[in-house]
C-alpha cells in the first residue's frame, strides 16, 4: 500500500478503518470529492433533509449501538445546522464524530462563500476539534477524532477539511498506536478509594444508589445490578439513566429529580449514604443544592474529573470507569440487607405511586404511554422529544434495558427524538423503534419523514398532540397566571396528511378505545407510521419539584 | 486566594482560544495570561494568575486537564517558586520632578529606558507586587500609558541535601 490517493478517498478509508457501517450526510460544493469517494464506497450514507437531523442521527445511532456515530456536512450553512446536534451530544456525553467541509485553505479567513469559522463556533460544545491543513494528517487526525469521541467520557470531536486537502494526494499513514499526551482517561479505580466506599456501605443504614448515563455508557448495567442486590440498596436513575437498571426491579423507585417519583426524591433527602454512579448532580436533580441529600455522606464514581464535587461535594471520590469501579467495588463489599430502610422506601412507593386521573372521556397522555409499553414491550427501542411528553414517557413507559431510550437530557433539544430514533432504526435494522413526540417538538424535524421512506426506516412516531407547547404551557398555569403567551399552537396541522405527503401512514386517534388498536395497527404496518393522539389539552406532569425548590417539596396531589 | 498556574499545552494554533474560552464560559476569572513557547518547540507554556477558592481552583484545573491540549499543570501555590512581570511605564515628567522619578527608579531598580522633554519611560520587572508597588508611588506625577506583561513563573530547583 504505497500508493497515493486522494485526501477524499483516505477519508473514506478512514471511516471504513474505524468500522463506522453508516454516516449521516449531506452534501455542498466544498464536499463534491469526498461525496465522490462514498459514491463508490460500501459504506451506507443516510441523506436526511437538514442538517440538525444528521447530526440527531448520529447520536441516536450512538445511543443505540454503543458505537461512535458519525455525521457530515457542508461548509458554512451545513456545518453550523449541526451545531445544536453537537451541544446535544455534548451534554449528553454521546461518541460521535462531526465531519465538516471547509472553503480552500488559501480561502480561510477571507469570509469566502459558506465560510465559517466551524471549529471556534463548536470549541466549547465539543470534547475536541481539529482543522486538517494536509493531506498526510487525514488519516491519523481521523483516528484520534474516533479515539477521543469513544474513549473517557465520551462527546462530540469534529473534524473540519478544506477541499484542497481532500483533492491533494499522498500514501496514507495510520498510527499502529494512538498516543496522545495530554488525553489519557483514568479508567481503573483507585484501590484505596473503592476499599473507603466499601467501608462505608458497610455502616450505612440508608444507602441508595443514584445512577445516571454513565452506566450506560460504560456498559455497566450487569454491575449495577448486582451491587444493589448484594447491598439491598433502593435505585433511583436519572432520564438519562433510564435503563441502566430493570423499571419493573424491586429495588427499583423510579426516575428522580423535578418530575422524579416522591420516593426517590424521599430517599435522596434521608439516605446516609448515596452512591452515585455516572450522574453529575444536575440542577433538574438536585433542586435546591444546599438542601439535597444533606443527611448523606456521599460516594461517586465518574470517569470525568470534573464532574466530582463540581456540584455537591463528595466524600469518596472514584475516579474510573463505572464498569470497572463496579467490577472492584462488588469484589469488597459484603452481601447485606436493610429491612427497615427498605420497607420505609416502600412505604412511599405505595402511598405516593405515579398516577392521573382517569375521569372523563378524553384521551390521558399517560394511558397512551402505558398502552405502548403493553404493546411494544421491553423490546422496543423508544426515543421521545423535549416537553410533558417527554416526561410522562419517562414516567410510565418502564425501562427494562440498557440502550433502549434516546432523550435528551443535558439540552433539552426539541425536534430531537425523530431524528435520533431514525438514527437508532439505521443502527438496529429490523429493532423495533419508536418516538414520543409533541405536536411542537415534531414540527421541529419533520421534514425527516422524507429520510424515514426514503431509507426503508419504519420508525413509529407517536405524538401526543394537545395543541400546545405543553410544558411551557404548564409552568404558565402554574406560575405565570394561565397566561398563555405565544403557547397555543391547536389544529395547526393535520398530521396524517402530513405523513401521508410524504409516503408514510399517518393515524389520527380520539377516543380511549382506540389506543391499542392504533398502536398495534402501527406496529403491524411495514413502513414509517405517524400516530396523532388528541389528548387532554391541559394535562399536567405531576409530581414537580418547583425550581429552587429543595426536591422534597414536591407539589401534585395525584403522585 | 491568588494561585499562579502554570500550564503547559501543546503549540498548536487555538490553544489559546481553548483556554480562554474556558474561563470565560464557566465564569473564572482570570487576574493575568501569559503564553510563549517552551524549550521545546512543540510546547507553549501559559502562566495563568487567577483568583479563587478551594473549589474554584479544583473545578479551574480540573477543566484546563480536560482540553485535550493541555499536557500538563503545575499549581505554584505554596510551592519555591520565582515570578516575575515586566511593566513599560509612560510617567509625566516635569523638570522639578525628574530627580525624584530617578530615586524611585534606583530603589526599585528599575530603568529608564526613553526620555522626552516631558515624560520617561519607565522599565520595571519584579513580582506583581513590587510592580504594583511602583506604579503607586508614580501615580502622583501622572501616568500617561502603562503596559504589563502579566505574570510569568518557574519553579525553584530543588536544593541538594
Ligand atoms: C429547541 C427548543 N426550543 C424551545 C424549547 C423550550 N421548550 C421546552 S418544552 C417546550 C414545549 C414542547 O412542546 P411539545 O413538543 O408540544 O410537547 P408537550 O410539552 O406539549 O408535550 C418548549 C417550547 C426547547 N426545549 N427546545
Ligand atoms: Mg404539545
Amino acid at each position: 500500500m504505497s500508493q497515493e490517493i486522494t485526501g477524499a478517498q483516505i477519508f473514506v478509508d478512514s471511516l471504513l478503518r474505524e468500522g463506522t457501517d453508516v454516516i449521516f450526510g449531506y452534501p455542498g460544493g466544498v464536499l463534491l470529492p469526498i461525496f465522490d469517494a462514498l459514491y463508490a464506497s460500501k459504506l451506507r450514507v443516510i441523506l436526511p433533509r437538514h442538517e440538525q437531523g444528521a447530526a440527531h442521527m448520529a447520536d441516536g445511532y450512538a445511543r443505540a449501538t454503543g458505537r461512535v456515530g458519525v455525521c457530515l456536512a457542508t461548509s458554512g450553512p451545513g456545518a453550523t445546522n449541526l451545531v445544536t446536534g453537537i451541544a446535544t451530544a455534548y451534554m449528553d456525553s454521546i461518541p460521535m464524530v462531526a465531519l465538516t467541509g471547509q472553503v480552500v485553505s488559501s480561502m480561510i479567513g477571507n469570509d469566502a462563500f459558506q465560510e465559517v469559522d466551524i471549529t471556534g463556533i463548536t470549541r466549547p460544545i465539543t470534547k475536541h476539534n481539529f482543522l486538517i491543513r494536509n493531506v498526510k494528517d487525514i488519516a491519523a487526525t481521523i483516528q484520534e477524532a474516533f479515539y477521543i469521541a469513544g474513549t473517557g467520557r465520551p462527546g462530540p470531536v469534529l473534524v473540519d477539511i478544506p477541499k484542497d486537502v481532500t483533492t491533494a494526494a499522498c500514501v496514507p499513514e495510520y498510527r499502529e498506536k494512538l498516543e496522545i499526551r495530554g488525553y489519557r482517561p483514568n479508567l481503573v479505580p483507585h484501590p484505596n478509594q473503592i476499599k473507603k466506599a466499601a467501608a462505608m456501605i458497610a455502616e450505612a443504614k440508608q444507602p441508595l444508589i443514584y445512577a445516571g448515563g454513565g452506566v450506560i455508557l460504560a456498559n455497566a448495567s450487569k454491575e449495577l445490578k448486582e451491587l444493589a442486590e448484594k447491598i439491598n440498596a433502593p435505585v433511583t436513575l436519572t432520564l438519562m439513566g433510564l435503563g441502566a437498571f430493570p423499571g419493573t426491579h424491586e429495588n427499583f423507585i423510579g426516575m428522580l429529580g423535578m418530575h422524579g417519583t416522591r420516593a426517590a426524591n424521599y430517599a435522596m433527602q434521608e439516605s446516609d449514604v448515596v452512591i452515585a454512579i455516572g450522574a453529575r448532580f444536575d440542577d433538574r436533580v438536585t433542586g435546591r443544592v444546599e438542601h439535597f441529600a444533606s443527611n448523606a455522606r456521599i460516594i461517586h464514581i465518574d470517569v470525568d474529573p470534573a464532574s466530582i464535587s463540581k456540584v455537591v461535594s463528595v466524600d469518596v471520590p472514584i475516579v474510573g470507569d463505572a464498569k470497572l469501579a463496579l467490577q472492584a467495588l462488588l469484589k469488597e463489599v459484603a452481601s447485606r440487607k436493610c429491612d427497615e430502610w427498605s420497607s420505609r422506601v416502600r412505604e412511599w412507593q405505595k402511598k405516593f405511586p405515579l398516577g392521573y386521573s382517569r375521569e372523563g372521556s378524553g384521551l390521558k397522555p399517560q394511558m397512551v404511554i402505558e398502552t405502548l409499553y403493553k404493546v411494544g414491550g421491553p423490546d422496543l427501542f423508544l426515543a421521545t422529544d423535549v416537553g410533558q411528553h417527554q416526561m410522562w414517557a419517562a414516567q410510565f413507559f418502564p425501562l427494562e434495558r440498557p440502550r433502549h431510550w434516546a432523550s435528551s437530557g443535558g439540552l433539552g433539544t426539541m425536534g430531537y427524538g425523530f431524528p435520533a430514533a431514525l438514527g437508532a432504526q439505521a443502527g438496529l435494522p429490523g429493532k423495533s423503534v419508536a418516538v414520543v413526540s409533541g405536536d411542537g417538538s415534531f414540527q421541529m424535524n419533520m421534514q425527516e419523514l422524507a429520510t424515514a421512506v426514503v431509507n426503508k426506516l419504519p420508525v413509529k412516531v407517536i405524538i401526543l398532540n394537545n395543541g400546545y407547547l405543553g410544558m411551557v404551557r404548564q409552568w404558565q398555569e402554574l406560575f405565570h397566571g394561565k397566561r398563555y403567551s405565544s403557547t397555543n399552537i391547536e389544529s395547526s396541522v393535520d398530521f396524517v396528511k402530513l405523513a401521508e405527503a410524504f409516503g408514510a401512514t399517518g393515524i389520527s386517534v380520539k377516543e380511549q378505545n382506540q389506543v391499542e388498536p392504533a398502536i398495534k395497527r402501527a406496529f403491524a404496518t411495514e413502513g414509517p407510521v405517524v400516530m396523532d393522539f388528541q389528548v387532554d389539552r391541559e394535562e399536567n406532569v405531576w409530581p414537580m419539584v418547583p425550581a429552587g425548590a429543595p426536591i422534597h417539596e414536591m407539589i401534585g396531589e395525584l403522585a | 486566594m491568588r494561585h499562579t498556574l502554570s500550564v503547559l499545552v501543546e503549540n498548536q494554533p487555538g490553544v489559546l482560544a481553548r483556554v480562554a474560552g474556558l474561563f470565560s464560559g464557566r465564569g473564572f476569572n482570570i487576574t493575568s495570561l501569559t503564553v510563549g513557547e517552551t524549550e521545546d518547540a512543540s510546547t507553549s507554556r501559559m502562566t495563568i494568575v487567577v483568583a479563587g477558592d478551594d473549589a474554584i481552583l479544583e473545578q479551574i484545573t480540573k477543566q484546563l486537564n480536560k482540553l485535550v491540549d493541555t499536557i500538563k499543570i503545575y499549581d505554584f501555590t505554596g510551592e519555591a517558586h520565582l515570578e516575575r512581570e515586566l511593566a513599560l511605564i509612560k510617567v509625566q515628567a516635569e523638570v522639578r520632578c525628574r530627580s525624584e522619578i530617578t530615586q524611585l527608579v534606583e530603589i526599585f531598580r528599575a530603568k529608564i529606558v526613553d526620555v522626552s522633554e516631558r515624560s520617561f519611560t519607565l522599565e520595571i520587572t519584579g513580582t506583581a507586587d513590587k510592580v504594583n508597588a511602583f506604579i503607586e508611588l508614580l501615580r502622583p506625577f501622572g501616568i500617561r500609558e502603562l503596559i504589563r506583561t502579566g505574570t510569568v513563573a518557574i519553579a525553584r530547583e530543588k536544593k541538594k541535601k
